[in-house]
């Protein structure tokens, strides 16, 4: 076993086990947004930063960090709140996050950390893209204007259904979520329609259609469950 | 002609048949050849190596250097680092896109010349600057990049 300290807690990891890991089987609540149970860590969001004291005060992402012997890890502090809230100001005003219009609103992953980490406002001017939907699947639809590029569907598509149908287009401030060779979603050689992406999207980016925002409730720990009952070798 | 492409690509890639690493590899290979990379041949290269076509893609897209569309004849990189902006490079641009139709990353509707804006061509002192092909042009100004321009048209088309 490791030993380290969270929020000057003395916390025990297994060997291969990150600090996200080890603070949440110690009740120390760590928010996360592209990290999801069963899926790899990817690090793409940053709202997971904690601070490691004995590292002279380096930020790293818990998720994707091990647990290291000895280590001082900060978990809550003004400094960090403070950055996680600008991150979230980055994410809104980056694509075009509108709660009111969203069919996600209520249980939104993005709405909830507002919310836990007090960002009322935005102080960075929203740049509104105008980018198109894909409402060519006959359940699920695609809106990027309310994309976190956290990755979720990606991995969830690779990993655990394993169609490999969504990617990464473009780069930086432009990358878009897209199915194979581009789109449109309902002409996907590679989807075989599971909906594990939509139940993975922590936003209202994948949706199924046909559902009013108070059905919309997504179920992303149905991945872990989805893994866990898989026979293994 | 969607499967004259893939096969020709096929054939080009075998090397690297059934190996993902070396997708890049692959792919410049067909850039040099097709002069572009086309999603037919995006598919192509996806299948022969054993690569998801969404990370072909995501390749594809994630660099400059790859397109997805067809250069023309030639290739006009405008230099769009700090010196020509000083210098005047946003006027030249203006005056490239009045002339061609098109602005960067575009090609003119004749297929003749392609729109690439650079960071820095190392000619700071010829500011504004341009290459077409090999050829540099520099101390540019909207009526020098349009004169230019149609020489080059005339001279082609």
């Amino acid at each position: 076993m490791i030993s380290l300290r969270i929020d000057d807690t003395p916390v025990q990891a297994e060997p291969g086990e990150t600090i996200l890991q080890a603070a949440r089987r110690a009740g120390i609540r760590i928010p996360t947004l592209c990290f999801l149970e069963s899926l790899s860590p990817r690090g793409a969001c940053r709202i997971c930063l904690v601070e490691i004291r004995n590292w002279n005060g380096r930020l790293v992402p818990a998720c994707a960090t091990p647990a290291q012997e000895g280590l001082d890890v900060v978990a809550h502090s003004d400094r960090l709140t403070a950055l996680r809230r600008t991150i979230l100001e980055l994410l809104f005003a980056e694509r075009n996050h509108i709660c009111a219009f969203c069919v996600s609103s209520g249980h939104c992953e993005l709405q909830d950390l507002a919310t836990e980490l007090g960002m009322d406002h935005v102080t960075f001017p929203y740049r509104f893209p105008a980018l198109s939907v894909d409402l060519s699947h006959p359940k699920f639809g695609l809106d990027p204007n309310r994309c976190v590029l956290c990755g979720r569907c990606v991995r969830a598509c690779a990993e655990v259904e394993g169609a490999f149908t969504w990617g990464f287009s473009g780069r930086g401030v432009g990358t878009l979520v897209e199915p194979d060779l581009g789109g449109p979603w309902a002409k996907s050689p590679t989807c075989t329609g599971c909906g594990k992406c939509v139940q993975a999207c922590p936003v209202g980016a994948l949706f199924e259609k046909g559902k009013a925002t108070s059905e919309q409730v997504k179920r992303p720990e149905i991945l872990a469950e989805v893994t866990e009952r898989r026979p293994r070798a | 002609m969607t499967t004259a492409t893939e096969s020709k690509v096929a054939e080009l890639i075998k090397p690297f048949a059934g190996k993902p690493s070396e997708l890049i590899q692959a792919l410049h290979r067909v850039q040099s050849a097709l002069g572009h990379i086309p999603p037919e041949a995006q598919a192509a290269v996806a299948r022969t190596l054993g690569v998801p076509p969404s990370q072909v893609r995501g390749v594809v897209t994630f660099y400059h250097f790859f397109r997805t569309t067809p250069v023309g004849k030639h290739t006009l990189r405008l230099c769009l680092g700090t010196a020509c902006h000083v210098r005047g490079a946003e006027e030249v641009l203006k005056a490239i896109q009045e002339e061609l139709g098109v602005g960067l990353g575009g090609t003119s509707a004749d297929g003749l010349v392609t729109v690439e804006g650079v960071r820095c061509l190392g000619a700071c002192g010829l500011a504004p600057v341009m290459m077409v092909d090999d050829e540099v042009y520099g101390k540019l100004d909207p009526k020098k990049v349009k004169g230019i321009l149609r020489r080059i048209r005339g001279g082609a088309g």
